[in-house]
């Protein structure tokens, strides 16, 4: 209260002023309305935190495991947290921080890439559903009628037995299972939004049906897509995990999480933290990934949105 | 400027059909203000949508500039002589596009050259000014969101617009900010105006002529004098105009 008059226009200002006075100025002007949304969120500030470390931890794996995630140690097997080994070891002697910290970076790749091509797939083909309307429409919800039909781990099943096991065909398996949902949301958006006066006028404009929906369409129903995938990355981890745990993800020595819950299963009764680890963690980062999509609801969601 | 002949328009399919508007003809001179009024459902703004291409479910005639139009397609040069402004202006703007971000795109598909200029000189023609640029619809009020949509609508220089209630959606204040604003901009601009309004107060300050329409039907076209002295020749003219008179006094 007391220094505001030192600066004539702090950088707060700059970014929340009514009229700004360049495109780049207005665009980080709205960017940091966003911002200060998100940060009223504590639970939401906490979710980004835990997500900024499991990044920060795949980056430098190599520097903050204190062993090789596939050195093995017979003699030190089953070993329980201890000064030595944080977390324990399991069944082959391996150190549990040291794969579970490797391990972040499988769980990053799963995620991304699952993030990147569900979601992209599912815009596609609901916007163009909804906008087209009539046959168009029917051919492609009859589609994703058919991928909703069969519960996803199942479906993501089938097709690793037909491409093989391993990392990148769990990940292609769950990306091509994962689409339907956002078709249906981007429909839904896209049916709400292509009647609306200001699509009308851009076509009185001149406008192409490409540029409706890529300039006017897309825009509206991204922002409740990345609200909902933020909110699926739990489950996208989940399955991720299933798969591995069911042997059909990634393949041993590595160090997948749900696949090292698979590896403590034998032992779960004796040797509890084998598979508790690697749970705890998947438990954390699906928890921060869901916070994080509640507090960007707040930020996105125009219906939520307190203008 | 624009001629209608016999138009029919009609939603759904039997035997859910609705007849929205029926053999309907009329003509507007070029330079000429033409109101359209009824009450609301009488089939008025379907006739603007139609003449637009938003509704590809009418049979008649439409010439536009002396050019025949069919269907819900339209070409460049009707894009170019035709341009319309919405009802409401929370819904006629995109929600995400600054207002930089919607004159740019109209000006880019209207094909104009000198962009960053023109932008300026639109904002500047409809009265706002150029601080309101880069803002977003949610920063701005109803009636400079109206302003936009009509700054959006000239981009193209076209020569007839269609008004679609435009101002029914403010308060009575900025109602008359903006009817003076539409006043001046034909005058420099030559336009001729088709505008929409169940407001005979509005239309007998904006037109020349105007159409009294009634279940989808003209009842009579008039000319503004005789509406202002309350002279319809039919009696649901008369009924309107008084229930309107009536209403102003109360």
């Amino acid at each position: 209260m007391s220094d505001t008059s030192s600066k004539p226009q702090s950088r707060r200002d700059w970014l929340l002023t009514d009229a700004p006075l360049t495109r780049h100025q207005a665009r980080l002007g709205a960017f940091y309305q966003g911002w200060l949304t998100f940060r009223a969120n504590k639970l939401a500030m906490l979710g980004l935190i835990i997500l900024i470390l499991l990044i920060g931890m795949a980056i430098f794996a190599p520097w903050l495991a204190p062993q090789s995630p596939f050195a093995q140690n017979l003699a030190g097997r089953l070993q329980p947290p201890s000064p030595e080994h944080w977390l324990g070891t399991d069944a082959l002697g391996r150190d549990i921080m040291s794969r579970l910290i490797y391990g972040s970076r499988i769980t990053l790749f799963i995620v991304g890439t699952v993030a990147l091509i569900a979601p992209v797939i599912g815009l596609f083909i609901g916007t163009v559903a909804g906008f087209a309307g009539g046959w168009v429409d029917q051919v492609l919800m009859r589609i994703t009628d058919i991928f909703l039909a069969f519960p996803k781990l199942i479906l993501a099943l089938a097709f690793v037995a037909a491409l093989g096991p391993g990392i990148g065909n769990a990940v292609l398996a769950l990306a091509l299972t994962g689409w339907p949902p956002y078709a249906r949301l981007a429909r839904a958006e896209t049916l709400t939004i292509r009647n609306a006066d200001f699509i009308a006028a851009a076509r009185l404009q001149g406008a192409g049906r490409m540029r409706l929906l890529i300039r006017h369409i897309w825009p509206l129903c991204i922002s409740s897509l990345i609200v909902r995938v933020a909110l699926d990355m739990a489950g996208i981890i989940l399955s991720a995990a299933g798969l591995g745990f069911l042997g059909l993800g990634a393949q041993p020595p590595m160090p997948e999480w749900g696949a090292m819950i698979s590896d403590g299963r034998i032992y779960i009764l004796d040797f509890w933290w084998v598979a508790a680890m690697p749970g705890l963690a998947i438990f954390i980062v699906s928890l921060a990934f869901n916070l994080l999509g509640d507090g960007l609801r707040d930020v996105l969601d125009p219906k939520g949105a307190k203008q | 400027m624009l001629n209608v002949e016999n138009l029919d328009v009609w939603f759904g399919f039997p035997p859910d059909r609705v007849d929205a508007v029926k053999q309907v003809s009329f003509t507007v001179a070029q330079g000429e203000s033409f109101g359209l009024v009824g009450e609301s459902g009488s089939g008025k703004s379907t006739i603007l949508r139609a003449i637009a291409g938003l509704i590809d479910s009418w049979s008649g005639r439409v010439d536009v500039a002396g050019q025949a139009v069919h269907g819900s397609h339209r070409d460049r040069a009707f894009y170019k002589t035709v341009q319309m402004v919405f009802q409401d202006p929370y819904a006629s703007l995109h929600p995400r596009h600054s207002v930089d971000a919607v004159l740019h795109e109209a000006l880019k598909l209207q094909g104009m050259d000198n962009i960053d200029r023109r932008i300026n000189q639109l904002l500047d023609d409809v009265g706002l000014g150029r601080g309101f640029r880069f803002r977003y619809p949610h920063q701005l009020s109803g009636g400079q969101r109206q302003r936009v949509a009509i700054a959006r609508a000239l981009a193209g220089n076209p020569r007839l617009l269609l008004l679609d209630e435009p101002t029914s959606a403010l308060d009575v204040s900025v109602q008359a900010e903006i009817l003076n604003l539409l006043t001046d901009l034909r005058r420099e601009h030559g336009l001729t105006y088709v505008m929409v309004s169940h407001d005979l107060a509005v239309v007998g300050h904006m037109c020349d002529r105007l159409a009294v329409m009634q279940h989808g039907q003209i009842v009579e076209v008039m000319e503004v004098d005789a509406l202002r002295r309350g002279a319809g020749q039919q009696d649901y003219t008369r009924h309107l105009i008084r229930a309107s008179a009536g209403y102003e006094r109360a």
